[in-house]
């Protein structure tokens, strides 16, 4: 599929399926008979950016794969929202085990598989940012260090949701939970903690490493096919907004996304071995301001009198990723 | 063809017989041999057709294994001690998705104090995981266990742990004979597992179940291990019928006038009477107590011992049928519940409630302390003369306790 940029301000949302393209070029959502590999009737809350994107993920490799495809689903919202017995939203073969193990278990999966010659078949495991980064990240560490031929998703909503909104290691600093009141001196999540599981995945040197929103469904659609076409561990790293936990409007997830990569906070890239190979540049930059202030979780940052001690250490942090990840357009102007 | 072998060693040509896709394990003493060896075997090309994994943790050993069963693979690993508390979690998992893994189990202390040597703590402490526990006495036990334990948990689709004492039977040197490849392949056929991840048929495995379903759930999951008892039996009937030779059983009988030289199955041996003392216990322990029995003899203490092989199910019937009219019971227990008492104590206590027989829980062996005829002698001779407390700790020393204030 050959990659398509339409500017977003002339087509909306509503474009998503690119029905419009030539076939090649659309998106496999554009077409009636979809996988929908994550199907209707699940319980995923209103706005829920973690289904969304799943769908697109798991309905892209179902199309590469030719229906040749088994997953591994680490506990968490999209296991407890898709899967209550006897009622399943899963149209593709899916196990659930525990909260930790997902890699590992995709893991053996993938060894099934190829000892009895069905290299064919190829197997993701999916998670949130707790079960992949916190929890999981031994077993995770290993399926990378193996290069096990399995393509990990992790779906980062920055926090426990599934539990009721508590502190992860991929929460934001400031950010309020429930394990990070936003009370004291210091409220929400303390500054200086923290830890991004892309960098993680690209220290282990694996063949492919991306990150994407639900903001960009398309470049994610291209990530997958892209990961699918590469052998062995690959990482691709969501950014899903939850309105419930991050206290947006359900219908405002998709801009939430967007401004979180405008502003800088979430950088969206490619690597491969362990280099970074592209960056999706930011078109026009927002103010981290822009991203925060629409969010409750961040609410205490912009009380009677703005944090502003906070919100320049936050604004920091932006600049850091596009420093780091070269996020302007050439000229540094966005 | 009879071999010296190291039981380890056994036990890997044992599971390699068997024909596994996936190995995977983490090294943890004293279980080391087994897979160093079964990773040779699949490098070499000896085991084909299979994948073996070195993952970094039993919890990924554990959880590689239940991803390779649920595609529909014959999986293997092994664990002991610390292993096996760190899979935990994994394991209970295991069992609930009905997923017949083997795994063996070197048994061995658990920490702290760290202690490396054998008891049997560690499996003991997952007897209610769902996991089936199949104990060996030797390592001629061990190798036909191994092979057993793939047929009862395919038919049954449950995991099976098989128990092998670490140290006293892992790194032991013994002349034990393996069965053929095609004595195991025509009693073992592939494997055909009743649910797995299959793209020609999609299914969701593992899902949540609410309180409407869950006591259920929990409900079948006691049936079959009560179920198991049967399955087991047979299967080991079975075995040793297709090879010509006694093989294991999950319960035996012993005395001085037994047929056979191991004992017997419950149904073909004469239980305990009165006069007697029968004498519970499981794996290598039951093997120094036969050397004892002749020597008490003589000292006009008749001991009649019943060995488990099965620890989970834990076959109650059996052993209460076993105990019959004897004078008292004694427990000979490598696994203590601190506060309560002995483990395997527990479980013949509850078989055997309504018998109005005596019946004394020794704590023998702990994280590796030589478990010598004498002590046994001494021991059974108290239990003999109404000496014997209920509770009672073999060899311990005294003045190290009291001189630890």
């Amino acid at each position: 599929m050959a990659k398509t940029h339409i500017p977003f301000m002339q087509t909306g949302t509503l474009v998503v399926g690119n029905r419009l393209l030539d076939e090649e070029d659309r998106a496999v959502q554009s077409y009636q008979n979809r996988p929908s590999t994550l199907t209707r009737g699940h319980r995923a809350c209103q706005g829920c950016a973690e289904a969304l994107a799943a769908r697109w993920v798991l309905d892209t490799a179902m199309e590469v794969t030719q229906g040749k495809l088994m997953v591994a689903n680490a506990t968490g919202c999209l296991e407890v929202f898709s899967t209550l017995y006897p009622e399943s939203a899963w149209r593709v073969p899916w196990v659930h085990s525990l909260f930790a193990n997902a890699a590992s278990v995709a893991t053996g999966i993938a060894a099934a598989n190829h000892a009895r010659g069905r290299d064919d078949i190829r197997v993701i495991a999916q998670g949130g940012d707790g079960g992949t980064g916190d929890i999981g990240l031994a077993c995770l560490s290993g399926m990378f260090e193996r290069n096990d031929d399995v393509l990990y998703v992790c779906y980062d909503n920055q926090a426990y949701m599934n539990t009721g909104v508590q502190r992860s290691g991929a929460t934001p600093p400031a950010a309020r939970t429930a394990t990070t009141p936003a009370v004291g001196p210091h409220p929400g999540n303390v500054f200086g903690q923290g830890k991004f599981v892309p960098k993680i995945a690209m220290a282990h040197d694996i063949p492919y490493v991306a990150t994407a929103t639900v903001a960009d469904l398309r470049d994610l659609e291209a990530k997958v096919r892209k990961a699918m076409s590469h052998r062995g561990a690959r990482y691709i790293h969501i950014l899903v907004t939850c309105p419930l936990g991050w206290g947006t409007k359900t219908a405002d997830s998709i801009k939430m996304a967007r401004l979180a990569t405008r502003c800088g906070l979430f950088p969206v890239f490619e690597a491969e071995y362990g280099e970074v190979t592209a960056v999706t540049k930011i078109r026009s930059q927002a103010p981290v301001e822009d991203y925060l202030r629409p969010q409750r979780r961040f609410a205490h940052l912009f009380g009677a009198k703005a944090d502003e001690a906070a919100l320049e250490r936050i604004r920091g942090a932006a600049e850091r990723n596009i420093r780091r990840y070269n996020l302007l357009p050439e000229g540094g102007v966005a | 063809m009879l071999e010296l072998l190291e039981g380890s060693q056994a036990v890997a040509r044992a599971v390699g017989l068997a024909r596994p896709g996936v190995v995977c394990a983490y090294p943890i003493s004293p279980q080391t041999h087994i897979v160093e060896a079964l990773s040779g075997m699949v490098r070499t090309g000896k085991l084909a057709n299979c994948d073996y994994i070195n993952v970094e943790s039993e919890f990924a050993a554990m959880s590689v294994s239940i991803g390779a069963s649920a595609a529909g693979a014959r999986v293997y690993t092994a664990t002991a001690s610390q292993g096996l508390l760190y899979m935990a979690e994994a394991v209970y998992n295991a069992s609930g998705l009905k997923l017949p893994i083997v795994m063996t189990v070197a048994n061995r202390a658990l920490g702290a104090p760290i202690n490396i040597w054998n008891d049997q703590s560690d499996s003991l402490s997952q007897r209610d995981s769902g996991w089936l526990q199949l104990f060996a006495v030797d390592n001629q036990e061990a190798i036909d266990l191994h092979v057993i334990a793939y047929k009862v948990a395919e038919e049954l689709s449950l995991p099976v742990m098989v128990c092998m004492d670490g140290f006293v039977l892992t790194h032991a040197s013994d002349v034990v004979e393996l069965p053929t490849q095609e004595q195991v392949d025509a009693f073992l056929p592939p494997i055909t597992p009743l649910e797995k991840l299959d793209i020609a048929e999609p299914r969701s495995m593992g899902m949540m179940a609410g309180p409407d379903v869950f006591t259920e759930t929990k409900y079948l999951a006691h049936m079959a291990l009560v179920g198991a008892s049967k399955v087991i039996k047979r299967v080991a009937d079975q075995y040793a019928a297709h090879l010509g030779r006694d093989a294991w059983q999950p319960v035996r009988v012993w005395g001085p006038d037994s047929p056979s030289e191991r004992g017997g199955p419950v149904s073909a041996e004469r239980p305990a009477q009165q006069g007697e003392i029968a004498v519970i216990g499981m794996g290598s322990v039951m093997g120094t107590m036969q050397a004892a029995v002749p020597r008490l003899k003589e000292q006009g203490i008749k001991i009649r011992l019943v060995t488990l092989g099965s620890y989970r199910p834990f076959p109650a019937r059996s052993v209460r049928e076993a105990i019959g009219t004897a004078d008292r019971v004694v427990v000979l227990d490598r696994a203590l519940m601190p506060g309560v008492g002995g483990v395997l104590s527990a479980d013949v206590r509850r078989s055997m409630a309504r018998l109005g027989i005596p019946m004394h829980s020794v704590i023998a062996g702990l994280g590796g302390r030589s478990i010598t005829e004498r002590s046994l002698g001494k021991v059974l001779t108290q239990a003999k003369a109404g000496e014997l407390g209920e509770l009672e700790f073999m060899d311990l020393k005294r003045d190290l306790v009291e001189g630890a204030g």
